[in-house]
């Protein structure tokens, strides 16, 4: 029965981007944060997502979602002349962590929504198999 | 007499299996750079099953194995997308969503059918429901 697959197929894709929400909260949850060090401020991170296997060259053509990484984001850090703020340089800058919350929000939802048809995808496939299970009573 | 009463919609509720997976896998990585949503062409598929070319007997282990041909025949054919993206992904959610519905009622369909085939056997075989 292929249609198992289904189950694992849309289980890593659900895996992913649940990974995705988790990275876009703890981007969110460190947007603004500021450090006196360009090299400590938190940059933003981005999961990259890739088949896996080779599914293109197999023969069913099946492939699941694979996480490859977090990157860091390498956007520019913002520097604000804050002589006051106490992570402030000598020179009185501190450097914005370079979190985009417009960005985050938009991924935050594609990221809600692709796990939604991923559900979708494993309620019909469930009851085309209960279906197939009583045919014939 | 030989009776082969499930004889296509056997053949036609594998193809729906097939298409469900290949679908599933086109929407499960809407979100992955680079890839390519496929889908199998159901007419392809039930010629060759019709005509018996199911797929190319290997009988010494060396022999490669027909690409892109699986157990019913059908094979893969990439999608063509109808904005393309800079990611290089071809997957239009809403596309494959509506070929899933499409799939998952045509296999409802055809259980139905078989559903019926065994019901008329079962009817013609003890004379009364």
């Amino acid at each position: 029965m292929s249609l198992f697959k289904v189950f694992d197929v849309a289980g890593t894709a659900m895996n992913a981007q649940s990974v995705r929400m988790n990275v876009t909260a703890s981007n969110l949850a460190n947007a603004g944060s500021v450090s006196g060090n360009p090299d400590e401020v938190y940059r933003a991170r981005h999961p990259v997502f890739a088949t896996f296997g080779d599914a293109l060259a197999s023969e069913s053509g099946v492939g699941g979602v694979r996480l490859e990484g977090v990157i860091e984001s390498q956007a520019p850090l913002q520097k604000q002349f804050q002589p006051d703020h106490p992570e402030a340089d000598e020179d009185g800058n501190v450097y914005i962590s370079n979190v985009s919350t417009i960005e985050e929000m938009v991924n935050m939802m594609s990221a809600s929504r692709s796990y939604q048809n991923n559900i979708e995808m494993i309620n019909t496939t469930k009851d085309l198999l209960l279906q197939t299970l009583s045919l014939g009573r | 007499m030989k009776i082969q009463p499930f004889a296509h919609h056997e053949q036609a509720l594998k193809f729906r299996e097939l298409r469900n997976e290949v679908l599933s896998s086109n929407i499960a990585n809407a979100d992955t750079p680079g890839y390519k949503a496929r889908d199998v062409d159901f007419g392809t598929a039930m010629k060759n099953a019709q005509l018996g070319q199911l797929s190319m007997q290997r009988t010494n282990e060396r022999h490669q194995s027909a690409p892109n041909a699986n157990s019913i025949g059908a094979s893969l054919q990439y999608r063509i997308p109808m904005q393309s993206t800079l990611d290089g992904n071809t997957v239009e959610t809403d596309v494959e969503q509506a070929a899933f519905a499409e799939n998952a009622v045509q296999y409802r369909a055809t259980l139905s059918f078989l559903d019926g085939k065994i019901r008329s056997l079962r009817y013609a075989l003890k004379g009364s429901d």
